[in-house]
């Protein structure tokens, strides 16, 4: 089989894509896969056809990599493809859209404002912004609606900290999300689908240095402590498993995706966010759940790829 | 709860690092970095020398020709103080900066940053203060950081590091019980300031590292790419006992081949011997040969000339690009040499916040909180002129005039930085 793993890319996550690509590929070949890397560019279609590989594997953060635009330029293209589809992409890549989603599936959703800055401007940012401390309560999460890797997100603790969190998270995309902070146990649940059905993975747990899992604490190997499988109860595994799953289902995922979800005090499963295309560099949360089922990364690429080809 | 009361940190070692790694840790602005480096996007970021403009055939017969002559000697080791040959070459290159010095006075390192380190590990103590310019050279800053060093940084005008605030810092250290190590200064077309020292102001600096016994760091790595034809004396030049000079040919050469040198006084010369061989037994024989065969057969001198014209018509393309395209209230430092402008933002501007926009806008610089150990320098960035060619480095600029046009509409609607 010859696979095209897809990386890189310009997005702020370009070096995370690029480890997860390397790391990927590298498994594969070590199950005599045929891999070859391909940092994505307006050269990508015509480099595709030069290389005609059985299987494209994206592995691409960001904008392009996981908002659909990638897949349907695959599908356009004709190239059988790992991953979820477009239409499915576009709605998990939206943060809003994906927590109605999550709402309406009978999951517990922070409350959230999401406004452009648009709106900021159109209608005094001031005023807003006491709505929304109103509204949420301190301490909230300000971050970018699309996204990952935390790039854009602070916590803030008080009004005045709030106009610089708006600036940073503008910075990185034209809508904010704004959300209550919640503590308490954050989770990572990995859902693998193959043709035996779909299913969970040990689940993560995430105890990072700072107060937000931010991305010096995602990629400083030592400044986040993990547990696999979370310190939960049996009752919380099973209904975090489950949420995960309905997630995956309630989007329309396929393969492979990642739902971060968070318990507070009361033992309430709060939805955080769901990713199509999670991370498998030496510190991100899948290849440590793959880990954990005794699993090996190269071989459940394998798996999923090898049930795309039949 | 289950039982799983130990987590892992995907790092065994996380407990046993050096206190000096704490700040050896992934960060937002090098991931920003990494998309910097594709060709769609115009990097003012990084001070890469154009090696483009050297002629490889020409290279390739220099290479040749020192295997062919010696090979033996170039693929073994070598001596820790650097190879004979080059140390003389070395006299013939600082010779147009008015540096004269023997053969012995010399240690080739591994680029000049490798000397700098060598320096500090000679010097300094964890705690020791390091006197720094105002901004300052982030790949020496990390160095002091790896040692541990106290740096504090000393106030720039138009004329470079200024000696009233130098001598108030030394006084305010010494208030503190506290004694200054070292001065680290670039005193010619500075990185990142662009500012270059005048020679009075040299004289004043010395003579004030004289008169309270503070070593000087002399960083001179862009000497000989003066756009106006002045080729300015280091302060070694004239105080061989108080200065340790470094020099490169990463700029005037190649940067690949990691080929620095310090000039320094005799006893710490021969400590400097000693650290370069506890820390690489030698600099690399091969590419010590390359340079010196290089210097020694080619017009490198011309070589330095042609890199003077492309960076001087690279340096006046970003200038009138500044000043056709930034918006009211920046402000910028003119070069005359090197490889760098230092831009001052309006209030309010935040340029490290402000790199993510911009790196979407397929523009890159480097945020001035790089050249400070104390937080400052997020009014200020770093724009380098010398590896685009000019339409790109408009094409740059005007990216930037964009992504501040968008900044400012951002500041004004949430009232930061009094806009």
């Amino acid at each position: 089989m010859k696979v095209a793993v897809l990386a890189g890319g310009l997005s702020a996550e370009r070096e995370v894509s690029l480890r997860s690509g390397r790391r990927v590929s590298q498994a594969l070949r070590d199950k005599g896969v045929e891999v070859f890397e391909v940092d994505i560019d307006a050269d990508l279609l015509p480099e595709l056809r030069k290389l005609n590989p059985d299987v494209v594997l994206p592995l691409v953060h960001g904008q392009i990599g996981e908002d659909g635009s990638l897949r349907e330029v695959l599908d356009v293209a004709g190239y059988k493809t790992l991953g979820s589809a477009s239409a499915a992409a576009r709605i998990a890549f939206e943060k809003p859209i994906a927590n109605q989603i999550a709402a309406a599936a009978g999951v517990f959703v922070p409350k959230s404002i999401v406004l452009p800055q648009e709106a900021f401007k159109s209608l005094g940012a001031a005023d807003l912004l006491e709505s929304a401390i109103s509204s949420i309560g301190l301490p909230m999460v300000v971050k970018p609606s699309h996204g990952g890797s935390a790039l854009g997100a602070s916590v803030v603790q008080t009004k005045a900290e709030l106009p610089a969190a708006m600036v940073t998270a503008f910075s990185y995309g034209a809508v904010v999300l704004m959300q209550p902070f919640i503590t308490g146990t954050e989770i990572a649940v990995c859902v693998l689908e193959d043709k035996t059905g779909i299913k969970t993975l040990p689940i993560v747990e995430i105890v990072p240095d700072h107060q937000l899992y931010d991305y010096d604490c995602r990629y400083t190997a030592g400044m986040t402590e993990f547990f696999v499988p979370a310190r939960i109860s049996p009752e919380l595994t099973a209904a975090a498993n489950e949420i995960a799953i309905k997630m995956h289902k309630a989007l329309g995922l396929k393969d492979i995706s990642r739902t971060d979800l968070i318990i507070d005090a009361a033992g309430n499963i709060w939805f955080l966010e769901v990713n199509i295309n999670p991370g498998q560099t030496e510190t991100s949360l899948f290849p440590q759940a793959i880990a954990a089922a005794g699993l090996d990364l190269g071989d459940v690429f394998l798996n999923l790829l090898t049930n795309l080809d039949q | 709860m289950a039982e799983n009361s130990s987590g892992s940190r995907l790092d065994p070692w996380v407990q046993a690092y050096a206190s000096r790694a704490t700040s050896m840790r992934a960060s937002e602005i090098r991931a920003l970095f990494a998309v910097a480096s594709r060709p769609e996007v115009v990097s003012l970021a990084g001070g890469m020398p154009f090696v483009e403009a050297l002629d490889v055939e020409m290279f390739r017969s220099v290479v040749n020709s020192v295997i062919t002559k010696d090979a033996k000697t170039a693929l073994q080791y070598g001596a820790g103080q650097g190879h004979v040959s080059l140390r003389e070459s070395v006299l013939e290159v600082m010779r147009p900066t008015g540096m004269s010095a023997h053969p012995d006075d010399i240690v080739i390192t591994a680029g000049s940053q490798m000397a700098i380190d060598l320096i500090v590990r000679v010097m300094c103590n964890p705690g020791d203060v390091i006197l720094v310019e105002s901004p300052s050279y982030v790949g020496a800053l990390g160095v002091f950081r790896a040692y541990e060093a106290d740096i504090r940084h000393v106030a720039m005008d138009v004329d470079g590091l200024n000696p009233v605030a130098l001598q108030e810092m030394i006084a305010k250290v010494k208030a503190e019980g506290k004694k200054v190590k070292l001065l680290y200064t670039i005193p010619s077309f500075h990185n990142p300031a662009g500012i270059t020292q005048p020679q009075a102001r040299r004289k004043e600096i010395v003579e004030i590292a004289q008169r309270e016994d503070v070593l000087i760091i002399e960083d001179d790595p862009y000497a000989l790419l003066s756009f106006d034809s002045i080729i300015h004396r280091p302060m070694a030049a004239d105080e061989k006992e108080r200065v340790v000079y470094c020099g490169s040919f990463s700029k005037i050469i190649s940067a690949g081949l990691r080929i620095g040198w310090a000039v320094a006084p005799h006893a710490l010369r021969e400590k400097l011997v000693l650290a370069n061989e506890a820390a690489s037994l030698c600099p690399s024989n091969f590419t010590q040969m390359i340079v010196d065969e290089y210097l020694r057969t080619q017009d490198w001198l011309a070589q330095v000339a042609t890199f003077r014209d492309i960076y001087q018509q690279r340096r006046d393309a970003l200038l009138t690009a500044l000043t056709d395209h930034m918006p009211p209230g920046v402000s910028w430092t003119v070069p005359t040499g090197g490889f760098y402008s230092w831009l001052t933002l309006p209030p309010g501007f935040d340029a490290t916040a402000m790199l993510p926009r911009a790196v979407s806008h397929l523009v890159a610089y480097v945020p001035g909180t790089g050249f400070y150990a104390d937080g400052q320098g997020r009014s200020n960035l770093r724009l380098s002129f010398c590896y685009p060619p000019p339409a790109r480095i408009v094409e740059g600029v005007k990216r930037l005039s964009n992504v501040m046009s968008e900044e400012a509409e951002l500041l004004k609607t949430f009232g930061v930085g009094g806009n």
